[in-house]
């Protein structure tokens, strides 16, 4: 144990840029007061990592490069080091959810043979664009209780990019009961852990009231929602056995008795180079 | 403690507003500030006071109006794009992440009607849009006033013709459809109210309806206020479209003021070209539909439209206007078999105004109108219902009115079948009216058919009906009834006598049947009208002396005889006297002196046997003395014998004074003051000696019974026809005899006995004053009078 570790300040201050944001990436090191610092060895590593808090401080690294940066020795000024991590796999968007996190970071360490080692890290956010789906169909679907509702409702797409804008429609083929609102929810449900450990958590993100009053045998309601004001995220598919995040559209009607029926469908969300 | 439901509803009404002033204060104050997003958020917040279901139609358009002012001054802020910093397109996108529908609605309509006046986006596209978003709000109240806020703000903004928004020629289409459709919608929305929310009762739901049917009727308003709908589309498009949601709708309320609607907005030519569809439609409504009001109206329109201008007629000619209603009109009371006779009438008294307003010449059409009418009333035992009674004179008046002319509702073969149908008060009702209008167009009938057919047309006033209540019947009602037919007889006239014979041979039919209490009131009428004749063949006697005449006096005579008799059933002795006595001097100037006699006879038999009255005797005596001293055609047996008899009544009245009366008058028998004149002095002498005698006679009676002499005036009287005598050249009349007579008088009056009567005294006292004159006046009669002392 290195009792001395924390009771000064660190012997140098670290300082990561991402220069021009491509390739002129650097860190520089500068000792205090122009004291030498002595270390065994500067490293810049690079990781991934999945952090569920339910298994607190468990991280698991799905991606972990290290570059070198110098060899043992002293440094007497202000030194820098440009680095590069080229052809980076980075398969994961970062996410922050409810029970689990997923972050990149850039973790520099000045190791040092006492006195501690000086690290300093740099969180850098990762966005992933898709391309447009190529089939992208619509969800169409007849529900009801028998002799009581039915209904045919029928959204344009199945896949939708984080700005765009739900279309469909509502037709009503039957109403015997008395139907006071009908809304259209944004659910999230984002599932984590895997097997006896599976954690899910459904939050609701939108609540758009699409019908007011009770409509009668074949009407049909428009549905117009924009994604954009919500806080949505790309939909995230088992990612790396960890966890997932599903996006489901939920149609809900409420009678006059405040009883609910309801109908949910999955719908993919996807993020869409803006300028594409 | 509960609180009745409307201090609720005033309650939550106080509520509402406070919440939308609350709101409204904020918004404004982001407006001031330019600031978009608080002003997006504050006006949701304001809108959304609208979604309360608690009050009713009339308390939540108070609400909804402050939120309507407050939406003004929003879509000011919208415009200037400068103040906010958003372009239109993204603000129309912007206020559509309103989570609730209510506000977001109202919100897209504000912003819309800026991206329209942005031209930014063609008008049909964002009409189309809004017109569709608003299908969200399926609840009755409040998606009616949203959607009349949407017809609102977009009204100026319709890509009409000449508008700032019309595109090219298509548009006008657009801009009929965008309507057409918020109407549609509407109407589906205001009729579901009947059907949806709490059990209330009925009447106050379609009280609340009812309050709200101008919402749904601005539609066609607009429509019909858009200058691209012309004839052609209207016809095509627009009334197709709209009947189509008018029948669907299968709602009562809806159904009538909407037709109505229709028919209030549009112009009158759109109608009468498309009258078939619109006709079309009325069957099929509903049945309990008060459709003929509807079609009254529409009639009504119709009729002024005709009447505004002449160049219009042949329109209505070409399309048949006639035939289609009348059509349709039939084919309505088929379909609603429930309908009370009355609106069947009713309906018919419409077609039937416009028949004539329109189609004054077509009297067929008219009979028409009544033949179908006959139809329907046949169908049914007589009417019971007064309204209904009410609505068929009404249509029977119409013709009346129209032509001013009972001639011509004469010819209308259908006329007196409807007539038939009546009851009999109204019948008798009816009858007066048809007389009334011949008495204020001084109509002249002068053919013994129309008499016939008038005649048939007005029984209920010349004949009781069958199981008519007598007693019931109103005794000056009745005289004024019967007053009206003999007024009626008298404009029954032909200058052609043989026809004017036949009118009243007719009328005599007629009446003969009337009853005892009729026969007063009509045969006095008949008999001077047949007297008429007499005159009138009297004067143009030359040309016709040698033929076969059938209207000869004669005849006419013969017919008068037995006409008056009838009156001895009524009885009406008094009548038939001086109705005879009226014939006797027609006879006379005809030369016909054994009708004269005839008539004479019968006047006395009628003195002797029925006149049994004493005052009836004193009137009928003076009668017959006057009309005998007229008649001139008598030789001088007959003459003899009838004065003979007029004196000897005179002489046998009851109270002395009327004899005396009786018998001075008789003196003028003997003397007619013409060239060939009688001249009896003599027994002019007599009857004013026995008039006298008679007088001293009811003197002495007086004196016994009362102890006073009755008055001497029949001695005044006396004295004065004893002057006229004089003067008439009568030499029996003396002026001695004057002089005592005067003397005789005086000493009368001065008697103590006598009761004096002032004006006795002033009437001898004038007589006296007279001689006085005509002695100062000199000339021959001067003379004459001289020897008269007075």
């Amino acid at each position: 144990m290195n009792y001395l570790i924390g009771a000064f300040k660190p012997a140098c201050n670290i300082s990561i840029t991402f220069a021009d944001g491509k390739n002129r990436k650097q860190i520089s090191i500068e000792p205090v007061l122009g004291k030498k610092v002595e270390h065994n060895g500067v490293k810049i590593e690079l990781l991934g990592q999945i952090e569920m808090y339910f298994d607190r401080g468990n991280f698991y690294d799905f991606t972990s490069l290290v570059r070198e940066l110098d060899v043992p020795g002293e440094i007497y000024e202000r030194k820098t080091y440009p680095f590069e991590f080229s052809t980076v796999e980075m398969p994961y968007e970062t996410y922050n959810g409810v029970n689990v996190r997923l972050r990149y970071v850039l973790k520099v360490t000045v190791s040092r043979g006492y006195g501690g080692s000086v690290v300093e890290y740099q969180d850098f956010v990762v966005r992933n664009y898709t391309p447009p789906p190529s089939i992208n169909n619509s969800i169409k679907m007849e529900v009801g209780i028998e002799d009581c509702l039915h209904i045919e409702f029928e959204y344009n797409k199945s896949k939708y990019h984080l700005k765009d804008v739900i279309i469909g429609k509502i037709y009503f083929l039957l109403v015997r009961i008395k139907i006071k609102n009908m809304d259209l929810e944004i659910r999230r449900r984002e599932s984590t852990g895997s097997g006896a450990n599976t954690h899910v958590e459904t939050e609701t993100l939108a609540k758009f009231e699409l019908m007011d009053g009770a409509p009668v045998r074949g009407e049909s309601i428009p549905i117009r929602l924009f994604l954009s004001p919500y806080e949505l995220t790309p939909t995230h598919r088992n990612i790396n056995n960890k966890f997932s995040v599903k996006y489901y559209l939920n149609l809900v009607l409420v009678d006059e008795e405040d009883r609910r029926y309801f109908k949910q469908q999955e719908i993919t969300i996807y993020r869409l180079q803006e300028n594409s | 403690m509960m609180l009745s439901g409307d201090e609720d509803e005033e309650k939550w009404l106080a509520e509402g507003i406070a919440g939308v002033q609350h709101n409204a204060f904020y918004m404004h104050r982001a407006l001031d500030s330019n600031n978009l997003r608080e002003a997006l958020k504050y006006s949701a917040q304001m809108l959304s006071e609208l979604r309360t279901s608690k009050l009713s139609p009339h308390k939540y358009y108070e609400l909804y109006m402050r939120a309507f002012d407050e939406l003004r001054k929003l879509e000011m802020f919208f415009k200037d794009e400068s103040r906010h910093g958003v372009s239109i397109i993204d603000l129309y996108e912007l206020v559509q992440h309103a989570g609730n529908i209510l506000p977001r609605l109202y919100l897209l309509c504000t912003v819309g009607s800026v991206y329209i006046k942005s031209k930014e986006a063609p008008a049909k596209e964002v009409l189309k849009d809004l017109v569709e978003m608003c299908r969200g709000v399926q609840h009755p109240i409040r998606g009616l006033f949203l959607r009349s806020y949407l017809a609102q703000v977009s009204r100026d903004k319709l890509p009409d013709i000449g508008s700032e928004y019309e595109r090219d020629a298509e548009t006008v289409m657009d801009a009929v459809e965008f309507v057409l459709q918020n109407f549609t919608e509407m109407n589906k929305l205001w009729v579901r109210m009947q059907h949806q929310g709490p059990g209330r009762v009925r009447e106050k739901r379609e009280k609340e309806r009812n309050e709200l049917r101008d919402l749904v009727g601005k539609n066609l308003h607009v429509l019909s206020q858009i200058e691209g709908v012309d004839l052609e589309m209207y016809k095509e498009n627009v009334l197709p479209r709209v009947l189509e949601q008018v029948v669907n709708c299968k709602d009562e309320l809806a159904q009538y003021y909407l037709m109505d609607c229709i028919i209030q907005v549009f112009p009158d030519e759109y109608h009468l070209q498309t009258l078939e569809t619109l006709l079309g439609a009325c069957p099929q409504l509903q049945p309990t539909v008060d459709i003929k009001t509807v079609l009254s109206r529409l009639m009504d329109r119709l009729s002024n439209y005709a009447v505004s201008s002449a160049d219009v007629l042949p329109e209505f000619l070409q399309v048949e206007a006639f035939a289609k209603l009348s059509n349709a009109i039939g084919k309505v009371i088929d379909a609603q078999v429930d309908m009370p006779i009355v609106g069947a009438i009713s309906l018919y008294v419409s077609l039937l105004t416009f028949t004539l307003r329109v189609h004054p010449d077509r009297l067929d059409y008219v009979d028409q109108v009544l033949g179908a009418c006959v139809k329907k009333l046949s169908s049914a035992p007589k009417l019971e219902d007064s309204r209904a009674t009410k609505q068929v004179v009404a249509l029977l008046s119409a013709p009346l009115d129209k032509y001013n002319d009972i001639l011509t509702a004469l010819t209308l073969s259908n006329y007196p079948r409807v007539m038939d149908h009546l009851d009999d008060g109204t019948n008798k009702v009816m009858a007066m009216v048809i007389i009334q209008s011949i008495m204020k167009n001084s109509t002249c009938i002068s053919t013994a058919e129309k008499v016939e057919v008038l005649f048939e047309l007005i029984k209920g006033l010349i004949k009781d009906l069958d199981g008519a209540a007598q007693d019931e019947l109103d005794e000056e009602d009745f005289k004024e009834e019967q007053n009206s037919v003999a007024r009626l007889i008298h404009m029954l006239y032909n200058d052609d006598s043989e026809e004017m014979l036949k009118i009243i041979c007719t009328v005599r039919k007629h009446i003969m049947t009337g009853g005892p209490k009729r026969l007063l009131f009509t045969v006095p009428p008949l008999v001077f009208s047949a007297l008429r004749l007499v005159r009138q063949l009297q004067n143009q006697d030359g040309d016709v002396a040698g033929e076969e005449e059938p209207a000869t006096p004669k005849k006419i005579f013969q017919l008068l005889n037995q006409t008056i008799e009838t009156l001895l059933y009524v009885p009406s002795p008094e009548m038939a006297l001086r109705l005879y006595l009226q014939c006797a001097e027609a006879a006379n100037d005809c030369d016909l002196e054994p009708v004269a006699y005839e008539f004479f006879t019968q006047a006395f038999m009628l003195y002797e046997e029925e006149i049994a009255d004493s005052k009836a005797q004193v009137t009928a005596i003076h009668l017959i003395i006057g009309t005998l001293q007229r008649i001139s055609v008598f030789g001088i047996e007959n003459r003899d014998t009838l004065t003979h008899k007029a004196t000897g009544y005179s002489a046998r009245l009851l109270k002395k004074p009327d004899q005396c009366r009786a018998v001075y008058a008789c003196s003028h028998l003997f003397w007619v003051d013409d060239q060939d004149g009688i001249k009896d002095g003599e027994r002019v002498l007599l009857c004013l000696k026995r008039a006298l005698r008679i007088a001293n006679a009811a003197q002495q009676m007086a004196n016994v019974a009362r102890g006073s002499s009755g008055p001497v005036v029949l001695f005044v009287e006396i004295l004065n026809k004893y002057l006229y005598f004089f003067e008439k050249g009568n030499t029996q009349i003396t002026a001695s005899a004057i002089q005592s007579l005067i003397e005789l008088i005086t000493s009368e009056m001065q008697s103590e006995s006598t009761t004096l009567d002032p004006a006795d005294n002033a009437f001898f006292a004038s007589t006296k004053r007279y001689i006085e004159f005509q002695k100062k006046k000199g000339g021959a009669m001067g003379e004459k009078y001289d020897p008269i002392n007075v």
